[in-house]
């Protein structure tokens, strides 16, 4: 157009434009992903079942319906009229609500072990990585040598100690992981310190532990996100692998590797529905969670295309 | 050839192979015996290990059954049965005399004598040998033995003797009626001296080990399976009809009854829980039942580090009486089990069922009465208490402890389920740090002692500490008396009346067996079962 | 090159040590014995007990004996369950079991999953992508403690074409189920690792001027792609290592092969010390070692890692 008057007042008058930040970007590119969007309703509505469900179910999780015990081929199957809604387990208790309150633990052994696994090896990273040289290589050859350790003996061993209390759970599975994400914040932490702002930060007399907190912690979010989202699945199978042993949550908590595993041993029975539900949720969530990491990652890693 | 030689030959071929294909018979019941004479069964776990004098788990006593042979062993009643000794005698229960056969063989061909079982036995005792039965011998009362267990005697110095190559003489420091009914038992086998001198722990491998019994170990790959073959030097060789044995460790349940039913072996016990009446109903001809010489029950601890409550006699009462066993029996078992009222279990040899006062009631009145008793002692809903509850890994124990915990709701009384993995439990338990502990005694020997004297207060398994005099005094007497039962009904009734434990149930013996094998010793309720003794007829 | 491995190889020795030193510290915090019985075990033969499996000797003199036989004789010691066996025979037995199971499901975990993981990417973002990261994600989401007992049902109960465990050597029959039921555990890590990676060797400069230059995609894959996307397949072998022990204790437990994962478990769970500390010695110089090829391997495919 014509550099008129007119035409100048009307720009100046016109809204700002926005601008697209980077985190924009890459939302777009997530919701565009179809399995990625599939996956993330899937686990809202998981998460919905487990804080909803306990309000909602007829029978609470541990009471045995004494009509059924000792008749759970014919009694205990899943129907709208008992209140079973997904029928009972082998010992006459409600599997809906048991699978609620499984679902509701599993999921914070999963994202609690996460965060912990997360939190302690991005800092422990970001430190090795950022200061360098003989305390890099100190601590980086620490991770080695704990590496190098069977950790399910140490978890077994952890777990017998120390009892088998739900905090005891998320302290050993979040332990297990948190030496991979340890090495792959350190590298990233090399990368950023190279960085100008760095560079800046240091110049202007920042203290080191506020640069790693404010400056180098937050630009590894991308990396920290999808990784956890990726180690979510993997705390809940680990998790499930513990209670095959039989070191999992006491009764009557369960989780869904207790559910699955005393679900594996009816099959046998005919008792189909008490492994069918537990396992429906299980791998529906753990697909979830698999989509959406990657989908995170695809969206929040600008050379994936 | 000519036409006619050919056919000749053929017709002589012929002959000869159907020779050879005449099916055998039993020789004495005459029934057509299957070409296929294995018998393959399953394990839950691998043995720790076969040597007679430090098993002590009954996977490991199976095996040893097979192929070690003691003085004596039992027939499919459960009675006892001449074994390498051929009479046993004593005049007045203390001193023993067992004159053994001359025929006994190795099976490396060495005679077996007097002196092989002074050998074992003492090797039993001796604490170098560290092994983790020796309290057995200390329980049989051989005289001596306390002293050579704690070390302060020499093992040569065990009262057990051979007066000859073939007599061997055992002196108990009191008479002891049902001593031989003890020497079945496998920490009394003999073990071959020369074999294990010069291979030490390696002796019982399959190229080194020598035995005495029906069968030698052949094959063996730790959790994987095992494999017994015939030992031709066994006195009755000829009466062995199977000739190969397969042990196949398979740890869960589930996976063997799957395996079983696709054929791949013969028996197995330990039954997925709740798998029974299927099987019942599915296999009658295959599916078993019967009683089987253990109790289970619930330890209750009476120390102090227990609950206040638990010391009170009526409390304990009224969570013994709450308990509906028959819901435990017949709708989580589901396999045959009795319920049971006091300790000792109802199949025991020779054991009178004392009249139990609670045991005839009725479940109503039972819980009436726990709520009265309840009351009574100043708990109850208003007053609620909190206990814990041990149970080891398992889904029987998990199953009964959930109901048991859920019946004690009404009196007021909140259960805190904790399992424990095997040896962390066994620490837990033997260190009282319970309030209420799942438990099973099985009875080393057939009589009702082996139960009883459990509950004296100077048994070392005697868990929950329940300490009673006239228990002790009763028991003491019980040993040494001609007719001891009268002791054992009064012993019951103070189990009873103190509620020492919670008897819950007592066992039966739940397997599948291939109905094509016969002799099985269904009514031995010790489940001491000899493979020489059954076969496999044709289909 | 020579060099690195040295120094490799000279660090990993005091790496080995305070993995001993580390392990033994935590087997005795735990509470509990290899001797505890049911039946009460008399205080003499206790006392025998631990003079004979040397746990009556100070702490320091335990793990300077443990240590000097292990490195001077190899000798593992004394299992403290198994009575008839020592720790190198049981090592000997199960150790080739899983070995062998062990690399042949690796090699079909990488086969299949890294054939899912290439048509995933080079047919990105249709339906043949998702379809292929479907199934191998579904394949290690079901848990193998579900996947062994179906196994056998439909293998052994139904078709009668497998038996149901059990090793007799290694025959192809008794391999065959313990490897699909392992290898479906780590198929998905391999299958998104290999789409990860193709994806963006795909993308990149030489692929495209091969493209450009007319030559087909399946050449392009073959020739050019395939070898620098498995990089990172490569790096995964170590802690693809790690979960195989893990994943083959369930293997163990449900085909009954004697192999090292069990013996791992219940080591752990029956206070087995002498077994505890064999195995955990063998791992933590397995992993040492298997981390060393992977590096090696590294620098072999891409030449410009130098060490």
């Amino acid at each position: 157009m014509l550099a008129t008057k007119t035409a100048a007042d009307n720009l100046a008058q016109a809204a700002p434009v926005k601008g697209r930040s980077l985190w924009a970007d890459a939302r777009a590119r997530f919701f565009r992903n179809r399995a990625a969007v599939s996956g993330l309703v899937v686990l809202i509505a998981v998460g919905l079942f487990a804080a909803i469900g306990p309000f909602i179910a007829p029978w609470n999780y541990e009471d045995i319906d004494w009509a059924v015990l000792g008749n759970v081929r014919e009694a205990g199957r899943p129907s709208l009229e008992t209140g079973h809604w997904f029928g009972t387990d082998a010992l006459g208790r409600d599997l809906f609500a048991r699978t609620v309150q499984g679902t509701q633990i599993s999921l914070m052994v999963g994202i609690v072990g996460a965060l912990i696994a997360v939190g302690v090896g991005t800092l422990y990273g970001a430190v090795a990585g950022f200061f360098g040289g003989r305390l890099d290589n100190l601590m980086m050859r620490i991770v080695d040598v704990l590496m190098s350790i069977p950790y399910m003996f140490v978890l077994i061993l952890l777990l017998v100690v120390f009892g088998r209390s739900m905090l005891m759970l998320f302290i050993g599975i979040g332990l297990v992981s948190w030496l991979d994400m340890a090495r792959i914040a350190r590298g990233q932490t090399l990368t950023l310190r190279g960085k100008e702002f760095v560079e800046a930060a240091q110049a202007t007399g920042v203290r080191p532990f506020t640069i790693i907190m404010r400056h180098i912690v937050p630009n590894l979010l991308g990396v920290v996100i999808v990784y956890s989202t990726l180690l979510v699945p993997s705390m809940i199978i680990y998790e499930s692998f513990i209670s095959f042993l039989g070191l999992g949550v006491q009764e009557p908590l369960t989780s869904w590797g207790a559910l699955i595993n005393d679900g594996a041993a009816e099959m046998n029975n005919g008792l189909l529905w008490i492994l069918g539900f537990p396992l429906f949720f299980f791998v529906i969530t753990l697909f979830a969670f698999f989509f959406v990491g990657d989908g995170l990652r695809d969206a929040l890693d600008p050379k994936d295309r | 050839m000519s036409k006619f030689t050919l056919l000749m030959t053929t017709a002589l071929a012929v002959g000869l192979s159907g020779a050879a294909f005449a099916q055998e018979t039993h020789p004495e019941t005459g029934e057509t015996l299957a070409e296929d004479q294995t018998f393959s069964y399953r394990l839950l776990d691998q043995f720790p290990t076969i040597d007679p004098q430090l098993i002590e788990e009954t996977a490991g006593g199976h095996v040893a059954r097979q192929i070690f042979e003691g003085l004596l062993t039992q027939d499919d009643q459960g009675e006892l049965r001449p074994g390498v000794a051929t009479e046993w005698t004593s005049e007045d229960n203390q001193t023993w005399t067992f004159t053994l056969r001359q025929d006994a063989m190795w099976s490396n061909g060495d005679p077996v004598t007097a002196q092989d079982f002074v050998y074992a036995w003492r090797r039993a005792a001796d604490p170098a040998t560290a092994s983790e039965y020796a309290w057995y011998v200390e329980l049989s009362q051989i005289e001596g033995a306390s002293a050579v267990i704690a070390g302060e005697i020499p093992p040569e110095e065990l009262a057990v003797e051979a007066l000859d190559d073939y007599t061997l003489q055992v002196t108990l420091q009191a008479p002891l009626p049902y001593f031989p009914q003890m020497v079945v038992h496998y920490t009394f086998m003999p073990t071959h001296q020369a074999t294990i001198e010069e291979y030490g722990a390696d002796w019982t491998s399959p190229e080194n080990i020598v035995s005495n019994g029906a069968y030698i170990l052949d094959e063996i790959a730790v959790n994987e399976f095992f494999r017994l073959v015939p030992n031709p030097n066994y006195w009755n060789a000829d009466s062995v009809i199977m000739d190969e044995i397969t042990g196949l460790v398979i740890n869960d349940a589930n996976q063997a009854l799957t395996r079983f039913r696709a054929g791949e072996f013969d028996m197995m016990d330990d039954l997925p829980a709740g798998s029974y009446p299927q099987l019942e109903e599915e296999m009658p001809e295959t599916a078993h039942s019967v009683p089987r010489l253990c109790s289970y029950y619930y330890t209750i601890n009476q120390s102090e580090s227990g609950h206040e409550a638990l010391q009170d006699p009526r409390v304990r009462q009224a969570l013994s009486y709450m308990i509906n066993r028959n819901v435990i029996t017949d709708q989580v078992l589901q396999a045959g089990q009795a319920p049971a009222y006091n300790f000792t279990h109802w199949a025991t040899a020779g054991f009178e069922m004392p009249e139990i006062d609670y045991a005839s009631w009725s479940q109503e009145e039972r819980q009436q009465r726990a709520m009265e008793l309840m009351e009574e002692a100043g708990y109850g809903p208003s007053n609620p208490i909190e206990i814990d509850l041990i149970y080891n890994t398992s889904e029987n124990h998990r199953q009964i402890a959930t109901v048991v915990s859920q019946m004690w709701r009404p009196l007021g009384v909140t259960v805190n389920l904790s399992n424990f993995e095997w040896q962390s439990y066994l620490d837990i338990r033997g260190n009282q740090n319970f309030d209420v502990a799942r438990s099973a005694w099985c009875g080393d020997y057939n009589e009702a002692s082996t139960f009883l004297d459990l509950l004296t207060s100077r048994n070392a398994n005697n868990d929950g500490k329940f300490q009673n005099e006239e228990v002790d005094r009763l028991m003491a007497e019980s040993a040494t008396m001609a007719d001891p039962q009268p002791n054992y009904t009064r012993v019951e009734e103070i189990l009873a009346e103190e509620m020492a434990i919670i008897p819950i149930y007592h066992y039966t013996q739940n397997f599948v067996l291939d109905p094509a094998i016969r002799n099985w010793p269904m009514e031995n309720v010790e489940n001491n079962w000899y493979v020489r003794d059954i076969y496999r007829v044709a289909e | 090159m020579l060099s690195y491995i040295l120094k490799r190889l000279l660090i990993a020795i005091p790496v080995m040590l305070i993995l001993i030193v580390g392990t033994f510290i935590l087997m005795y915090t735990a509470p509990g014995s290899p001797f505890a019985s049911e039946r009460g075990v008399p205080p003499a033969v206790l006392a025998n007990l631990e003079r004979q499996y040397g746990l009556d000797q100070p702490f320091i003199v335990q793990i300077g004996s443990y240590i000097w036989n292990l490195v001077t004789q190899f000798d593992f010691g004394p299992s403290f369950i198994y009575r008839d066996q020592d720790v190198n025979d049981l090592i000997a037995q199960g150790f080739p079991v899983t070995l062998t199971y062990g690399f042949w499901s690796f090699v079909v975990a990488v086969l299949v999953g890294g054939t899912l993981g290439i048509v995933a990417a080079v047919r990105h973002n249709t339906w043949l992508d998702y379809l292929a990261v479907g199934i191998s994600v579904g394949a290690q989401v079901l848990p193998n403690f579900v996947l062994a007992p179906i196994l056998v049902l439909v293998f052994t109960l139904w078709l009668g074409w497998l038996p149901g465990g059990g090793w007799q050597g290694g025959q192809l029959e008794y391999i065959i189920l313990p490897v699909i039921a392992l290898s479906t555990s780590f198929m998905a890590s391999i299958a998104r690792i290999a789409r990860a990676s193709m994806l963006e060797v795909l993308t990149s400069n030489y692929i495209r001027t091969a493209r450009a230059k007319g030559l087909p995609m399946r050449r392009v894959v073959m020739r050019h792609a395939l070898k620098p996307a498995l990089l990172p397949v490569i790096s995964y072998l170590g802690p693809a290592f790690v979960g195989m022990i893990t994943g083959s204790v369930v293997i163990d437990v449900y085909f009954s092969t004697g192999g090292i994962g069990q013996f791992f478990v219940a080591s752990a769970l029956n206070r087995d010390y002498g077994v505890m500390m064999g195995i955990t010695v063998l791992l933590g110089a397995l992993t040492i070692f298997f981390n060393l090829v992977v590096d090696l391997l590294y620098a072999w495919i891409d030449p410009k890692i130098r060490y």
